[in-house]
């Protein structure tokens, strides 16, 4: 269970900028379940996303993982608790340009000292179950955006997370990209793990594999709603 | 420490895959770095290449060496100041010798012409150093024919070939009869070159050098620490003079090694934030960078002095042969003897390595401690 109490993120606190991204949000993100932050652009979904996945720290309030507090931890404890906990596919997939799709896949890995040949056979197995088979030698920037967005999960499943953070996951995806990357997301849940997802896209929202959406605007959240899968 | 083995394995290898990314501007950069490094090595190996020589001449060299003056130039010695030394208490051993240079027209190069005090060479023969035998094509048994100061033609005999014992004192050698060297010369029975001392106590040198001074007043004592310093005082100001020119060159690559290093493009800047949001740490993306930095660096190292070694050592460091190597109007040619010095490598290793890795690193570790949710927005 992820837990959040009364959390705020202000950005340039003090400063002439100041920016309210999130205001005072509560929420209580079950285990095992798909879970959207839906709102426009600029609700501040995207930063309540980061604060769940340890990205950043909120300026108030607290955010629990498992019953653990861990809104005060030091960088290097939230790095700990990201990369063990959280797998990230990101709006642009954020793949490293220049470098082959396996070591992409790895390189949330790398600084965990695993055995190198078991780890590329680990990733080469996602990349074979996501239907990338035979990509793992090109290059990041050769891929097409669903084939991207694959790496991108496959990325986010190397060290087998317990949490899947994916923000506007179909932002950049046609109706039937998007169509199977809610297949894969059903997948992972069938696992037993926790998808959270920002979107405001309809497909998403409606999609049967979402056990909850959670509307947002202006930094809060407006109502919730309990789609039930 | 497997663990660790393999984290650095992954390091590396990411590293490696990075460096190729920016395939053009990381090779010119090694270029740029292997061209300083090999001539900062080719002028610190030449230096030393030469110094061991000097000190294999100077091994052989006697204690003391006594030379006469006239006018502030060296004169020859009377014969007779060899019993007037001997007889100085603490002298060991005092002999007159006969040496002198001989400049070959036809080849443009001096020879040392000497008559040996630890062996015989009979009259009309000479026992030579290599350099002049393969200039000359002087095998044993063949003429060697040299024209004097006054015009007389001289027929020597090849004997032998010198032993390659220090190229510097044996290329351009010539071992000759006295009988022929005063006759080549003009030089009269009674006078010598110069007068070579050993003294019972090394610790009296000083002493019995001014005790010669003082008792013939007319010539100077110069001892082998004299000479040790002069060459050393050679060597150290022919290497000043060529790291000074060289300075332009260094700091034209300082500027361009801060450039690359310090710079971190917005590329570069988005990808640290990819990887701290992917779960590595601030020390993560650091360590990366510092093998990048060591990887230039060590690359450009190894081939700048393999190259530096090759220039020296196979091609007689033939770009600064004209600068560093005053010898060349006495010697014809001679090979200098491969010696790599561990502390002069261990310098140059840390003063050319460390500011590149250092100019690396501080950028990459401002860029590293910002916040992954970068990655975010």
């Amino acid at each position: 269970m992820i837990r959040l109490t009364e959390v705020t993120k202000v950005f340039n606190q003090g400063r002439h900028n100041e920016h309210h991204a999130v205001k005072g949000v509560t929420l209580g993100i079950e285990d095992g379940r798909v879970t959207v932050l839906k709102g426009p652009s600029g609700s501040g979904k995207t930063t309540l996303l980061t604060l769940i996945g340890c990205l950043a720290r909120p300026t108030s309030g607290r955010v629990h993982h498992g019953g653990r507090d861990i809104s005060g931890l030091p960088e290097r404890f939230l790095t700990e608790i990201r990369r063990r906990t959280f797998g990230f596919v990101f709006q642009r997939f954020n793949l490293i340009h220049g470098v082959s799709v396996l070591e992409n896949v790895m390189l949330p890995a790398y600084p965990l000292g695993d055995d190198h040949g078991a780890l590329r056979e680990r990733a080469l197995t996602l990349l074979e179950r996501l239907g990338l088979d035979g990509k793992g030698e090109a290059k990041a920037e050769w891929l097409s955006g669903g084939e991207a967005q694959r790496v991108a999960i496959a990325r986010a499943l190397i060290n087998d997370p317990q949490v899947i953070i994916a923000d506007e996951p179909t932002a950049n995806l046609d109706t039937a990209l998007s169509r199977a990357f809610l297949t894969i997301i059903g997948e992972l849940k069938a696992e037993g793990r926790t998808v959270i997802l920002t979107s405001h896209d309809p497909l998403v929202c409606e999609a049967d594999v979402v056990d909850r959406v959670v509307a947002m605007r202006d930094g809060r959240l407006t109502e919730r709603e309990l789609v039930e899968a | 420490m497997r663990r660790w083995i393999e984290r650095q394995r992954c390091l590396v290898d990411f590293t490696v895959s990075s460096l190729l990314r920016r395939r053009g501007k990381n090779l010119g950069l090694i270029v740029v770095y292997t061209i300083i490094i090999f001539v900062l090595a080719s002028v610190m190996l030449f230096s030393q290449a030469l110094r061991r020589e000097a000190a294999a001449v100077l091994s052989n060299a006697p204690e003391i060496v006594v030379q006469r003056m006239v006018a502030g130039r060296h004169d020859t010695v009377p014969a007779a100041y060899v019993e007037t030394i001997r007889a100085i208490r603490g002298v060991a051993q005092a002999e007159g010798r006969l040496w002198g240079y001989y400049f070959d027209p036809g080849l443009s190069a001096n020879y040392t012409l000497m008559v040996p005090a630890d062996r015989t060479v009979e009259p009309g023969s000479a026992v030579i150093g290599h350099a002049i035998a393969r200039e000359r094509n002087g095998l044993p048994g063949t003429p060697l024919f040299l024209l004097s100061e006054r015009g007389k033609m001289h027929k020597f005999t090849v004997a032998g070939i010198l032993d390659r014992v220090s190229d510097l004192i044996a290329a351009d050698l010539m071992l000759v009869a006295e009988r022929d060297f005063r006759s080549m010369f003009a030089i009269p029975a009674d006078a010598l070159t110069d007068i070579a001392v050993s003294v019972r106590n090394p610790r009296e040198v000083a002493t019995i050098a001014a005790k010669i001074s003082r008792i013939l007043p007319d010539v100077r004592a110069i001892t082998r620490g004299d000479i040790l310093r002069t060459y050393e005082a050679a060597f150290n100001w022919r290497e000043g003079m060529v790291l000074v020119l060289m300075t332009g060159a260094v700091l034209a690559f300082l500027i361009l090694a801060w450039d690359k290093a310090s710079g971190l493009s917005a590329e570069e800047r988005r990808e640290i934030g990819i990887l701290k949001a992917v779960g590595w740490e601030t020390s993560d993306v650091i360590r990366q960078k510092l093998w990048e930095g060591a990887l230039i660096s060590l690359t450009a190292f190894l081939f700048g002095y393999a190259l530096a070694y090759l220039h020296v050592f196979r091609f007689d460091a033939l770009l600064f042969e004209p600068a560093l190597k005053g010898w060349a109007v006495l010697y014809p040619r001679f090979e200098l003897r491969p010696s790599v010095d561990a502390f002069q490598v261990g310098t140059l290793l840390v003063l050319t390595m460390l500011p590149y890795i250092l100019a690396t690193v501080v950028p990459v570790w401002r860029a590293a401690t910002i916040d992954p949710d970068v990655a975010m927005r």
